[in-house]
């Protein structure tokens, strides 16, 4: 790789870096620039206010990781954040495997099948109608129920279930065109040399779908963790950021700044899970000539 | 040794949902073993369609084919012919010598069998140099001239090309219609060629198979008894009675 190609595979990464240093400043110019109260127009308000309990200092959000939980001992407010995040991740991570598997097997059979596309591709869509609020006490519910081949079911396991619904969709719209990517000279040349479906799928089909699969595995990525986070607060499952949220946002009147530790560890989250597959990317480059990836 | 192509009494009819197109009838052909035949036509005279029927991507409506005394799914199964199709079709993401490799991997050959032969292929087709490149790094011709080592890869006797020099330009063209027979001289393949250009036709071929279209049909076979093709050829005047024969044979007059 040249050096003009490793800074635009870089590029990216760095953008992000800036656009949260924008954020940033912004947020601090706001504080400094506006009235305490806000800006008001008769009695509505129509700018936030800009005191230290609406919106602390940054410097004092980030000071907040290392203060204790309770009194002057014991676990600091990072490691509580770190603990939760890891937790989080894994729970996303279990549903982004599950929902990546689901959404290839669903896009292979719609590719397939033609009557399997039009019977299903209509509900895969429906699917994330629903809102997830309304699914995830649902799931739970059923969860609590179901003792699968002497597998014992966790509580844990709905909230994977939750963060795998949002995370197939993507994967099985993106799989679904980039299978179908191939040029009629190419699949023409496939069964011209007898290759087998198996054989097409992995030469060729496979291979050209990498540029649509991924947007579509960062997509579903970020889905992921969002699913976990938002069925954490749902079902009310201890341990995760979204539990988290929860506890430290009944701090507020009292300790503002401590609302914001959780809030930006979930954005890390979020970084961490798109990160690894920008790493991914990386990987298969050879798949996604420059410029081409969908 | 069994003849390379027979075709007998094939036609071949697409239906659509209200209508049916009567794409071939009546086709009639042998091509012998290392003969270079071309198929020539304007669009729509099912040349292309007759290729695709001989390499079992189609099955002809009526009639029989065989390639090499097989049915053309034993054939195909078999790999006893290489396709060449007009665009090159080469897969990005594979370098030129993966994308000559592809045939054999699929044959399941080893690799170092493979890559042997893939760099022997390349060097026949005068891209030794450009093993390791990306099919994006090469210019148009050369990209044919790797879709052409492709289609050997297998040692197949018969190769199908469907106007694969089409998208070339005129220099490019006759310096890859010498290559390809050349090629062929060393292979000993017989070669069913499809073609929009006369010259090309005449160049190429020992015989040259004129069709019309609605419904498509071969409406004369040209002989064409030129010795050695060379560049000097093309400027002799059997060449050029040749040409006049086949041009004849298009307008639909009949020149004898």
């Amino acid at each position: 790789m040249t050096a003009a190609a490793l800074w635009r595979r870089i590029r990216p990464a760095l953008m992000v870096l800036l656009a949260l240093a924008i954020l940033a400043v912004l947020w601090e110019l706001y504080k400094w620039l506006m009235p305490d109260d806000g800006v008001r127009i008769g009695d509505t308000l129509v700018l936030p206010r800009s005191d230290d309990a609406s919106m602390p200092h940054l410097w004092d959000i980030v000071s907040e990781f290392g203060e204790h939980e309770v009194g002057d001992s014991g676990q600091t407010v990072g490691v509580s954040v770190i603990d939760a995040v890891w937790y989080s991740l894994r729970l996303a991570a279990a549903g982004f495997l599950v929902g990546v598997v689901v959404g290839l097997l669903l896009a292979l059979a719609m590719e397939r099948v033609r009557i399997v596309r039009r019977a299903l591709l209509p509900y895969i869509v429906l699917s994330q109608t629903v809102p997830l609020i309304a699914l995830a006490p649902l799931v739970f519910a059923w969860g609590g129920n179901l003792h699968l081949f002497g597998l014992e079911w966790r509580p844990w396991m709905s909230v994977s279930v939750i963060a795998a619904y949002l995370a197939f969709f993507p994967v099985a719209i993106g799989a679904l065109r980039g299978l179908a990517s191939p040029t009629p000279v190419q699949a023409e040349l496939l069964s011209s040399l007898a290759a087998s479906w198996w054989q097409t799928l992995v030469r060729l089909k496979l291979p050209a779908s990498v540029r649509y699969l991924i947007p579509a595995l960062k997509l579903a990525a970020a889905a992921a963790v969002i699913g976990a986070i938002v069925a954490e607060i749902s079902t009310g499952l201890r341990g995760g950021i979204g539990r988290l949220i929860i506890s430290y946002a009944q701090l507020a009147t009292g300790d503002p700044a401590r609302v914001y530790a959780p809030i930006l560890g979930a954005a890390v989250m979020g970084l961490i899970a798109v990160g690894l597959i920008s790493l991914l990317e990386i990987g298969l480059r050879r798949y996604t000539p420059e410029g081409t990836t969908a | 040794m069994s003849d390379a192509v027979v075709i007998a009494g094939v036609g071949k009819t697409f239906a659509t949902d209200k209508t049916e197109v009567e794409a071939l009838t009546g086709i009639d052909l042998t091509v012998g073993p290392g003969e270079f035949v071309s198929l020539i036509g304007p669009s729509g005279c099912g040349k292309s369609t007759l290729l695709r029927i001989i390499a079992d991507l189609l099955a002809p409506t009526t009639g029989t084919v065989t390639v090499n005394g097989k049915s053309p799914r034993q054939a195909r199964d078999d790999q006893d012919y290489g396709f060449a199709f007009q665009q090159a079709g080469l897969l990005e993401w594979r370098t030129v010598e993966g994308n000559v490799e592809l045939p054999m991997a699929l044959g399941g050959m080893d690799k170092g069998a493979r890559r042997t032969r893939a760099r022997e292929l390349l060097e026949l087709v005068g891209l030794g140099d450009f093993a390791g490149h990306r099919p994006s790094q090469l210019s148009g011709g050369m990209q044919q001239r790797v879709a052409i080592a492709r289609a050997l890869a297998r040692r197949p006797a018969l190769l199908l090309m469907d106007e694969p020099f089409g998208a070339l330009d005129e220099m490019t063209r006759e310096r890859m219609q010498a290559e390809l027979l050349r090629i062929c001289g060393e292979t000993g393949a017989a070669v069913v060629f499809v073609t929009h250009s006369i010259p090309e036709a005449v160049f190429l071929s020992h015989r040259v198979v004129v069709m019309s279209p609605r419904p498509g049909r071969i409406t004369e076979i040209v002989d064409v008894p030129l010795g050695t093709r060379d560049d000097d050829v093309r400027e002799s005047e059997p060449f050029f009675q040749a040409i006049t024969e086949v041009r004849e044979a298009l307008r639909g007059r009949k020149h004898r």
